[in-house]
């Protein structure tokens, strides 16, 4: 049986053994339910923060050439491009922290239910509306966070 | 009864001549009971006799038939066409696994990780060569409950397949190695918690799990396996640990009780 | 200095949460003046002076470094499994994390020596 890992050819064809779905399975969320939709995200933004956090600690840094310096950055970050990506920011931050409280949560055994006779139709009693409520609770306050960002940078005053 | 048509779009990776991997379409007449494997092996035996594939029970006992259906891992057998309600039926082989040919895949590396987590009891005071003084182990049913679910595990891979963290991780243990893991764990016969721990305490171990929970959604049988990686982390991180060893003082005590 | 992954996931947790509040507080001190306020030269420099917000800003950068190069660390050691792409990934992200905290540490450190 060819089964090694490595390429299997059969005359001018082969076929790669290992068939592993690669980073196309992170980066589908669907078909799965909202627990893996949470994944994707939790992953997404997380990523996306980590970029913002090393620009963040970068722009801020030219406080120290002076009000010159300053001032033109805040050229740059104080536009209408730069209020919507921090609207982004503000949505993404408040997910990803929300999200993580869920998971640690869950992490630590707690909010799973109790393992116990499954029975028809086998639902997982890990996937219950604790969980999915969690993400919601998590998504909807990223969207009021991003409301709030709105009113701030684009509200008066 | 009337039938309907359905069309089987079966994936094929050396038979035919065409350029790996396609699909082969096929017209299967469908009752509203037909499940895919039925359609599957009407294809076999009426239609193209040289597709592969793997089944055995027929009834979701064995786990053989898995397959991707329209995208989702399923087992073929235990689906029935009405519900995936679809007129294109599309059946590919499990995703993360080695392809043998067309709908089989190969099962090794999935095995040597369930072997690598010591799926077994292990029980220092469990005389098992001494026939005379044979050692018993009483469990109530609430100890069986702590592990029963995780024991209906039929190896089918359908959770190897659904995993984000197997896709791109070749060391990863996976959600069936890794709730047999706690399967064991839970066992109130079964000393070798500590053990048991340090093994999946690893770089590629449970930690690259990340609860995006399809392996649960997939399982055929209720294992949730989801649940049982997640029970094993709260052990490792101490947070569950007064729990388990409440259980075990308890039946060591029982098991005194019995001997005395 | 080998840790467990228990060990590094348990820092990873314990940072996370953390930098939840402290992060929290340095947001409220952007919004107890109205934003674009809040960001003119003198008032930053304001806050690097004030000693206590220049260490909560310092924890940030400590806490948030680690957390999430830590979690760029696992998403790195699942595309690839060798010991040379492991051991480089660990080396990098240590590195990374020193030269962004080291790099944030110098601004408030500077911004904190600047007059007004």
């Amino acid at each position: 049986m060819a089964t090694s890992k490595r390429n299997v050819n059969f005359g001018n064809r082969s076929v790669s053994s290992d068939n592993r779905e690669g980073i196309k399975a992170w980066l589908n969320p669907f078909g799965y339910g909202w627990e893996r939709v949470s994944y994707w995200l939790q992953r997404l933004t997380g990523l996306f923060l980590l970029v913002y956090f090393v620009g963040h600690v970068f722009e801020t840094s030219s406080i120290i050439g002076g009000p010159d310096v300053w001032n033109s950055m805040l050229q740059l970050t104080q536009t209408l491009m730069g209020h919507l990506f921090l609207i982004l920011v503000i949505g993404t931050s408040t997910f990803h922290s929300a999200n993580g409280i869920r998971l640690i949560f869950t992490h630590l055994g707690k909010g799973l239910g109790k393992p116990g006779r499954p029975d028809y139709p086998y639902l997982a009693s890990s996937l219950n509306y604790r969980q999915k409520s969690g993400i919601w609770v998590a998504l909807i306050l990223a969207a009021l966070a991003m409301l709030f960002g709105v009113q701030v940078l684009f509200g008066k005053g | 009864m009337a039938s309907k048509t359905v069309t089987f779009r079966i994936s094929r990776t050396m038979t035919n001549n065409k350029k790996m991997p396609n699909h082969d379409e096929f017209e299967i007449p469908v009752q509203r009971w037909t499940t895919v494997l039925d359609g599957l092996l009407y294809a076999k035996s009426y239609l193209d006799s040289s597709i592969g594939i793997r089944y055995s029970c027929r009834m979701a006992s064995c786990g053989s038939c898995g397959m991707k259906i329209n995208g989702i891992p399923r087992l073929a057998c235990y689906t029935k066409v009405s519900e995936l309600d679809s007129s294109v039926i599309t059946c590919e082989p499990l995703g993360n696994f080695p392809i043998i040919r067309d709908l089989v895949t190969d099962f090794t590396q999935f095995f040597k990780h369930h072997k690598n987590l010591e799926p077994f009891i292990q029980n220092k005071s469990a005389d098992i060569d001494n026939e005379e003084d044979l050692s018993w182990f009483t469990q109530t049913p609430k100890d069986v409950d702590k592990y029963l679910q995780f024991s209906y595990c039929i190896k089918c891979g359908l959770c190897y397949s659904a995993c984000p963290s197997v896709a791109t991780d070749s060391k990863f243990p996976g959600p069936q190695s890794l709730a047999q893991a706690y399967r064991y764990f839970s066992d109130s016969r079964d000393d070798a918690s500590k053990r048991r721990l340090n093994l999946v305490d690893e770089r590629h171990g449970i930690w690259r799990c990340h609860f995006a929970g399809s392996c649960s959604v997939v399982c055929p049988k209720g294992v949730d396996p989801a649940l049982g990686i997640q029970l094993m982390r709260g052990h490792l991180m101490n947070f569950s640990k007064n729990d388990m060893k409440k259980a075990k003082q308890e039946y060591v005590r029982r098991q005194d009780q019995m001997d005395s | 200095m080998n840790l467990r992954e228990s060990q590094i996931m348990k820092i990873h947790y314990l940072t996370g949460v953390c930098a939840l509040f402290v992060v929290a507080v340095h947001i409220i001190m952007r919004l107890i003046v109205p934003f674009s306020t809040s960001l003119t030269y003198e008032n930053v420099i304001g806050n690097y002076h004030n000693i206590p917000y220049a260490v909560l800003l310092e924890i940030i950068l400590i806490l948030i470094a680690i957390h999430g190069f830590n979690g760029l660390r696992i998403i790195l050691l699942e595309l690839r499994q060798n010991r040379i792409w492991e051991k480089c990934v660990s080396y990098a992200i240590i590195i990374a994390s020193i030269a962004v905290i080291a790099y944030g540490t110098r601004t408030i450190i500077f911004a904190n020596g600047l007059e007004l």
